[in-house]
């Protein structure tokens, strides 16, 4: 805006913008740091931000302990038990416990190790989830680059209708295909592998038609004709000039499908079966829920891995990232 | 049909041939095929057998499915002017002419991104009814009063606020949308208001809301198709399909997959997805016709 809005007014602007900030950034600080405390720090009164490590004198070695209690008949002094070996009581005076801010690394390489529960590594959840987002991307870009090059550039007897049919079929939920389609995929014996999570990627979507047929679209025809006239068939046209041209577009429906397929908790809900199969998505919620329950400074650390491939892939593409949604936002 | 005709309808048929096989594979069939298992006892194992109106009869007399549409429209009704208001009112505090704009859009925006199962393991954790974040710091303002915050996800009154809370919390992509809109608001507007001495909240709603309602009009719609079919957030937060406590989560997808998946009563499930599409098409209809009378198009 031209005028500056008077000083009470970007006070309140600031003010309002940082409580935000806050409340938004809050729950991710709380994850990572929960992920790096032992178990016993993790649900203290009150909440510490900083994970601690505690060590004393015990039997003349040095310990890392755990601090219990603050002895009531004795202030200042407390009740500290020994990690390690025999787990000694001892109740010493707080200056000879030596506190510091340590974060426990450890607790990653322990959570994605009971991610498996031993059997099965954290590397091979790591690959399927791979698998289904690469062959998914490349399925969804070539396909539908291809479909909405014929919607877009060529003109031929039904297309018009084709592609309003293929709108309309962005209002049928998920929900009514769901049973039917487990069933075309358990006909083609599928239930159980990671086929029915990249395959269909590879036969187009309504969405990215529509929207890759928009870029299309804005290219100058005359282009083309020109490559036309100099001999070239519609298939050197679409992948020497007009694909080259796309990338943008092509980058939004990449990016926009790697995150959808590594977020997918549904399809490989429905579809895996054993866990050599499972996706991160899946193998973090039956992590959760594996028999005896899990720390939550473990479920922490493996939920953070989960997500920061996610944020990673955000910040090397951000620009993608925030024109994508906000073009498909507000044409969609 | 000319030679070029055929040979034009050739091209486009061998482009857009991914798309006839995936629009007759996996839209077409399982689009006639679930109207068609709606009216037929069916479980996978054995063939269909046809028996009419049955489910839906069926459906009408199952309180089950009750509760799931009520706690449904419950959560959309909450989640999604919840959802709307957040992420417009941080697209209005971001574009303002302020320092660290990218920082805060950025902010505001990765929790959106953040895969379901894992923000619904921080929020368990957060919603944690002794020893999570929320409680210990509510606790103390509680006992002022001499009382006790609630249990949240373990508490069958606090458990659907709790996921309409939560919700908010991926309020940044819609947030993008807005501020995309709100850019798109043209200055000499706000000039000329400011000639006519306008204040800032007669300029929001005179200016901003008519020129960005398609905007909203377009997350309204969006945020009821997705908050219709929620799922993931609560089979993860509330121990699977039971809608834990009390069937107090109990939502309208996660009743249709356990009838399906766990019952397989296929044709029962598919006649509450129908249900569920008329559901959503109905809403949708609602959201078009107030959009009529409110939604102000330039073009």
């Amino acid at each position: 805006m031209t005028t500056r809005a008077p000083i009470g007014q970007r006070a309140l602007t600031y003010l309002l913008l940082l409580a935000g900030a806050v409340l938004f950034a809050f729950p991710m600080v709380w994850m990572v740091s929960t992920s790096l405390k032992p178990p016993e720090q993790a649900a203290a009164v009150p909440p510490t931000l900083l994970p601690r490590a505690h060590y004393a004198e015990i039997d003349g070695r040095r310990a890392e302990v755990t601090l219990d209690r603050e002895l009531a008949d004795r202030p200042g002094w407390w009740q500290v038990t020994a990690k390690d070996g025999a787990r000694e009581r001892r109740e010493l005076p707080r200056e000879q416990i030596d506190t510091r801010i340590e974060p426990r690394w450890g607790n990653y390489p322990e959570a994605l190790d009971e991610m498996g529960a031993g059997r099965v590594g954290f590397g091979t959840f790591l690959t399927n989830t791979l698998i289904v987002c690469v062959l998914g991307v490349a399925g969804t870009v070539l396909s539908n680059a291809m479909v909405a090059y014929g919607f877009a550039r060529l003109k031929w007897r039904g297309r018009d209708a084709f592609f309003a049919v293929t709108l309309a079929t962005m209002m049928v939920p998920a929900p009514v295909l769901m049973v039917p389609l487990y069933g075309v995929f358990k006909e083609l014996g599928w239930i159980g592998t990671l086929l029915p999570l990249w395959v269909p990627a590879w036969f187009g979507s309504a969405f990215n038609i529509f929207l890759m047929r928009q870029f299309f679209r804005t290219l100058p025809e005359e282009m083309s004709e020109a490559a036309r006239i100099d001999g070239a068939g519609e298939w050197t046209i679409f992948w020497r000039l007009v694909l080259p041209l796309s990338t943008p577009v092509l980058a939004v429906a990449a990016l926009f499908h790697f995150l959808y397929a590594w977020n997918d908790f549904l399809g490989p809900l429905l579809y895996l079966t054993r866990q050599e199969t499972f996706t991160l998505a899946i193998a973090l919620q039956s992590y959760q829920t594996q028999s005896g329950g899990v720390e939550w400074p473990l479920l922490m650390a493996a939920s953070v891995v989960t997500v920061l491939p996610v944020i990673g892939l955000f910040f090397l593409t951000q620009r993608t990232f925030i024109q994508g949604i906000a073009t498909t936002g507000s044409k969609g | 049909m000319t030679a070029t005709d055929l040979r034009r309808l050739r091209a486009g048929l061998a482009f857009t041939a991914p798309w006839i096989v995936g629009f007759a594979v996996f839209t077409l069939y399982p689009v006639v095929a679930s109207l068609y298992f709606s009216f037929c006892d069916y479980s996978i194992l054995q063939r269909p057998l046809w028996i009419g109106l049955e489910n839906y009869r069926t459906l009408a007399g199952d309180d089950v499915f009750w509760i799931s549409l009520r706690n449904t429209l419950w959560f959309a009704g909450a989640a999604v002017p919840l959802g709307t208001v957040t992420s417009l009112a941080l697209a209005l505090l971001l574009n303002q002419d302020v320092r660290g704009r990218a920082f805060f859009r950025t902010l505001f925006f990765l929790p959106s991104i953040v895969p379901l199962v894992a923000s619904a393991m921080l929020w368990l954790w957060i919603f944690n009814g002794s020893s999570g974040l929320l409680n210990q710091v509510l606790a103390p303002v509680f006992a002022l009063w001499g009382g006790a915050p609630p249990a949240w996800l373990g508490d069958p009154a606090w458990a659907k606020p709790a996921l309409v809370l939560m919700s908010a919390w991926g309020a940044g992509h819609s947030m993008i949308i807005y501020l995309a809109g709100l850019q798109n608001v043209p200055r000499e507007l706000y000039e000329s208001a400011d000639l006519d001495g306008a204040g800032a909240w007669s300029k929001f709603w005179h200016i901003t809301l008519p020129v960005i309602s398609p905007v909203i009009y377009f997350n309204v719609v969006m945020g009821i198709i997705g908050a219709m079919q929620v799922f993931t957030t609560a089979f993860v937060m509330t121990g699977g399909t039971d809608g834990n406590p009390a069937r107090s989560t109990l939502f309208y997808a996660l009743y249709l997959f356990s009838s399906a998946f766990y019952d397989l009563r296929m044709g029962y499930a598919s006649a509450m997805a129908w249900i569920l599409f008329l559901l959503i098409a109905t809403l949708t209809w609602i959201a078009t016709r107030v959009a009529a009378r409110k939604v102000h198009y330039n073009d």
